[in-house]
């Protein structure tokens, strides 16, 4: 029944995004734009800068997703349909991993258009170690959605959710970042330091599973109204 | 707490005042001299930053689950000290940090630490200010959130600075520097209780004014 509710949650985002797209483009495009600012900061006479990659990387995946959690959440809104949500007789838990899901499925997207971008704009070798790497996306990913989904569900009633969502968030999210950077970057070394980014595969994997379990939790009683 | 008030205060304020001369008598610390001597007020502060953070965290989760508001109001009192106690370590932290280390700031775990919680202190009083209906909810899931990342920054950081290590100076009391720091410590404490009685005695007062205005609507 969890998972069922879960999943009929996901599947009407993902319907309404197929339709209309909204989302999903305005991220991506402002991804890019992401990688293009962090260019002209950090590419000198052509070269990017040592271990510049990772950190656009995962920074283009930290702006993106504040933008797609933020604007998922102005969706429902518009529409009053969160209350209608909240009404129907599902767990609340299920709910809020449906729209988790949601994110990390739209972010899945805009990493799969992202990490290709980054390793031919600054020559960073990000398929040499695909699965560790794609591991430690899933793992960051995961993590941010788990506290970004939280805290934009909480924001939705704020006048100021637009410029609270990021101050939030960047705090909470600052052990993910680290890993997901330093994980990268040891990953893009020559040769690749594998138990080092093993490592922080592994942490992002403690935090995810913490920050899930309290959002679970904190969802019911935040929701409630 | 109500009738301890009145002497604390007069504890604490001499503890102030002979807090300067125990710190004066002190001897100077051979390597750093008399720049050492705002540890005395910036160790204490930092410990009672953390302790402050840990007292909004609990509060927090009381308050979540149990629904019981004065934890609520002790939540939004301690939240606010610790915004206010970090942002003394962050300000007295770099002026020393400036003579001992030549710099002003390192990405120290510790350092990193006060910041990324300063922050989110800071962040839980913008909720609570700005966010609208519901935002003390909002805003003590975001306690509860800050408390359990604590151990993820100090783990991710620590080891993303063992990276690149670098000496830093680790101070160890030698006895006669101990008397007053542990004095100015509980000084600072007494001030700490003292300011946080006051702040929920206020939120106490402010939730009732609240009552009582939506009571006046109603009738």
């Amino acid at each position: 029944m969890f998972v069922r509710t879960a999943l009929l949650v996901l599947r009407k985002d993902v319907a309404i995004e197929v339709k209309s797209r909204e989302i999903l483009y305005t991220t991506l495009l402002f991804a890019v734009s992401c990688v293009l600012v962090f260019a002209i900061a950090f590419v000198k006479e052509g070269e990017p800068l040592v271990d510049a990659a990772a950190g656009i990387l995962w920074i283009a995946i930290e702006f993106a997703g504040t933008l797609a959690l933020g604007r998922t959440f102005e969706r429902e809104r518009y529409s009053e349909t969160l209350r209608a949500l909240l009404l129907a007789p599902a767990s609340r838990a299920a709910i809020y991993v449906g729209k988790m899901l949601g994110i990390v499925l739209l972010l899945a997207v805009a990493e799969a258009l992202l990490v290709p971008l980054v390793a031919v704009l600054f020559h960073a070798p990000l398929f040499a170690q695909a699965a560790l790497l794609a591991a430690l996306l899933a793992a960051g990913t995961i993590g941010f959605a788990a506290v970004g989904t939280l805290f934009a569900a909480m924001l939705v009633r704020a006048r100021t959710r637009d410029v609270m969502l990021p101050i939030l968030l960047y705090p909470m999210t600052v052990p993910i970042m680290i890993g997901g950077v330093r994980g990268t970057t040891a990953l893009l070394q020559s040769p690749a330091d594998l138990p080092m980014a093993v490592m922080w595969i592994g942490l992002l994997g403690a935090i995810d599973i913490v920050f899930i379990t309290l959002a679970l939790w904190t969802f019911e009683p935040v929701m409630t109204e | 707490m109500r009738k301890l008030f009145g002497p604390l205060v007069v504890v604490a304020a001499v503890m102030f005042a002979y807090a300067p001369v125990m710190i004066a008598q002190a001897p100077f610390e051979s390597t750093m001299g008399l720049v050492q001597k705002i540890f005395y007020f910036h160790a204490p502060s930092g410990m009672i930053m953390l302790l402050s953070a840990f007292v909004c965290g609990v509060a927090s989760a009381i308050y979540l689950w149990r629904r019981n508001p004065a934890a609520d109001h002790i939540a939004m009192a301690a939240a606010e000290l610790t915004a206010l106690f970090g942002l003394i370590v962050i300000v007295t932290g770099p002026l020393w940090a400036r003579k001992a280390w030549g710099i002003w700031w390192d990405w120290d775990p510790r350092l990193t630490m006060s910041f990324v919680g300063w922050l989110i202190s800071v962040s839980y009083l913008f909720v609570r200010k700005y966010g609208g209906p519901g935002s003390d909810k909002l805003g003590a899931a975001l306690a509860v959130f800050g408390a359990a990342n604590v151990p993820f920054v100090y783990v991710s950081v620590n080891v993303w600075r063992t990276l690149h290590p670098k000496t830093s100076v680790v101070p160890k009391l030698p006895p006669l520097l101990r008397g007053p720091f542990w004095f100015s410590f509980f000084a600072i404490l007494v001030l700490y209780l003292l300011l946080l009685a006051a702040r929920v005695h206020l939120e106490r007062q402010r939730a009732t004014l609240d009552e009582l205005y939506l009571a006046e609507e109603e009738s």
